[in-house]
């Protein structure tokens, strides 16, 4: 039987691992799918080959797929997101000179007394004309949102108190021993190679921001999801058994191997398999911590693409564009994200599927519950932003004016 | 009407900016895509940007775009609905570009279709370079794989040129690669018989 292909847009990071391990162990040719991977260098050019049809989907940050159909800075093009790659695997890491003013021991900082010793810090350079400067990977990546609405909440004020930038995450760890950024919030391997290279240390992980904050995505032109249902049904069956392979325990250090090959990350395999296990090295040689959650790539049915995690991702986008908070755009973001193309594809799988479409983002305060479900049981861990806010999807404006 | 070429590749941006030379359109600067890009670009504040695809500073470069108060008018991408066919035929041949809001269509189109030939152009003349430089690694190897054969089996040079064309011929493969793979098991048997 002949295989059919799918191409996907990837760049070099460790959470581009489901298509890559979907190839190479074996899930998509069980699902009668070959894959061909094309690596890129930079989001605007994963995108346009997407838009122009050299790939047929990608992994993607989730805001830009969402940015593309509200057409911000370009001619809008409907898009579709079936399938969620991941939550979380970011960190911010930060300069040694600065990271000395700011942490007073080794271990992970606390988001809320990080924020507050940074405030200082950032008010006084304001003051001299010399404002602390930070890297992220894109304008609309989770990784600008997330550090924004943290510094945001700690009195922080994005382009007013600090400078944000985009930096090219293979180039992160250059800018922090240049000083070119006193800070960058990036996906692995980045934070790790600049720790082990000496120029940085990690404060945080964007786990501690928002618990179960939506990161890369499977993004499709709208017309493509459409035009080949039964391909896109496999694609995510193939991507599913990958993700449950992924988190396997055991499977760790051979992933790692694959993910560092040359046509893949082309990065040291170590780093690699750290972020795989959720151990994370914060300071140069010291023994790497173990950090519940860090990735999360399977459990709690994280691949389904909540519309709820789009509409937060639509509030942030009016809140650091500066563009208002319009219903038509909430709608069209939230409807990229496609509940409905991943229930068909996993119908029968025994995975479980929520009966919900949307939920309250970041309101599981205690332990884990149980949630409605179509097939299979689902239970959803704690879940919530780091200040105790929780995002209801209904009320974006209310959501909005209660933010600092 | 100022034109910014942003290129990894220096021969290639020397082949564009001298297409343009050629036709008429002289007012060129080219930017090494390093470390000064945003600041060069600022200082050069051209009307049209073209980049290649693969160029690591596209997402630096998109940031600033949407940032940027330096230039007077905004730069938009090139994407215009109606100018579908001519972007995508430029992401084919693997440039992006970028123009400020309000240029007239009609004069960047001759723009992007240039830059879009000598893209092809200087891909073709790679590919031809690639070819001859593998064709004469080839005749290297069939040469050195004819002389171990002279060597070791006592053959005349059409005899061992034979010997390796009926083997590549039986075992579907390469005359080139059945030369090779004599040499590699050449240099690991050594002098054995």
């Amino acid at each position: 039987m002949s295989l059919d292909r799918v191409r996907i847009g990837f760049l070099p990071l460790v959470d581009a691992a489901l298509p890559i391990l979907a190839r190479e162990q074996g899930f998509a040719e069980a699902e009668g799918l070959e894959l061909e991977l094309v690596r890129d260098m930079t989001w605007a050019t994963v995108r346009d080959r997407l838009l122009y049809g050299h790939t047929d989907a990608a992994h993607l940050v989730a805001p830009l797929a969402i940015a593309t159909a509200l057409g911000r800075g370009r001619p809008a093009v409907p898009m579709a997101v079936p399938f969620v790659l991941g939550l979380n695997g970011n960190a911010i890491t930060l300069a040694l000179p600065l990271a000395e003013q700011v942490l007073d021991d080794d271990a992970l900082g606390d988001p809320t007394i990080l924020g507050e010793r940074l405030r200082i810090i950032a008010r006084r350079r304001a003051a001299s004309g010399r404002r602390l400067r930070f890297g992220v990977v894109h304008r609309y990546s989770s990784h600008n949102y997330m550090l924004r609405y943290w510094l945001a909440a700690c009195g922080i004020r994005p382009d007013i108190d600090v400078e944000i930038i985009t930096t090219s995450p293979t180039f992160a760890a250059d800018a922090l021993a240049v000083g070119e950024v006193d800070g960058i919030c990036v996906g692995e391997p980045w934070n790790s190679v600049a720790v082990d290279r000496g120029v940085g240390r990690i404060a945080l992980v964007t786990a501690q921001v928002w618990r179960r904050g939506v990161e890369k995505v499977l993004a499709m032109r709208r017309d493509t999801a459409l035009e080949v249902p039964d391909t896109v049904h496999r694609l995510i069956r193939a991507l599913h058994a990958a993700a449950a392979h992924f988190v396997a325990p055991g499977t760790g250090e051979a992933s790692a191997a694959i993910l560092a090959r040359p046509e893949y990350l082309d990065a040291p395999v170590d780093p690699i398999a750290r972020a795989i296990t959720d151990r994370v090295r914060l300071v140069q040689a010291a023994e790497p911590v173990h950090i519940a959650d860090f990735m999360f790539q399977y459990r709690e049915a994280a691949n389904f693409p909540w519309r709820s995690q789009a509409a937060w991702l639509y509030s942030q986008m009016t809140r650091w564009d500066g563009t208002p908070f319009s219903p038509e755009e909430a709608e069209i973001a939230a409807s990229v994200f496609r509940p409905d193309i991943y229930r068909a594809a996993l119908a029968g799988s025994g995975a479980p599927l929520p009966g919900a479409s949307s939920k309250l983002e970041g309101a599981i305060g205690g332990g884990a519950i149980g949630a409605g479900s179509t097939q299979g049981r689902l239970i959803l861990g704690r879940d919530q932003f780091f200040d105790h806010r929780a995002f209801d999807p209904d009320d974006i404006p209310g959501y909005l004016a209660a933010l600092p | 009407m100022r034109i910014a070429i942003i290129d990894t590749s220096q021969s290639r941006a020397a082949i564009i900016s001298e297409g343009l030379r050629d036709a008429g359109l002289d007012d060129v600067v080219v930017i090494e895509g390093t470390g000064r890009l945003v600041a060069d670009l600022e200082a050069a504040a051209p009307e049209v940007v073209l980049i290649n695809l693969e160029n690591p500073s596209r997402d630096v470069l998109e940031e600033f775009f949407a940032v940027s108060r330096a230039l007077a008018r905004p730069i938009a991408m090139f994407v215009d609905q109606s100018d579908a066919e001519s972007t995508a035929a430029a992401v084919d041949a693997g440039v992006s570009a970028y123009i400020v809001d309000g240029l007239a269509r009609q004069r960047i189109k001759p723009v992007i279709d240039l830059a879009v030939r000598r893209f092809q152009a200087f891909a073709r003349l790679h590919a031809e370079l690639n070819e001859a430089k593998s064709a004469l690694a080839d005749r290297a190897a069939i040469d050195k794989a004819k002389a171990i054969l002279i060597k070791r089996r006592g053959l005349d040079e059409p005899a061992a040129y034979a010997l390796l064309r009926a083997h590549a011929m039986r075992s579907n493969r390469r005359i080139a690669e059945v030369a090779e793979a004599l040499i590699t098991s050449d240099a690991l048997m050594g002098d054995m018989p």
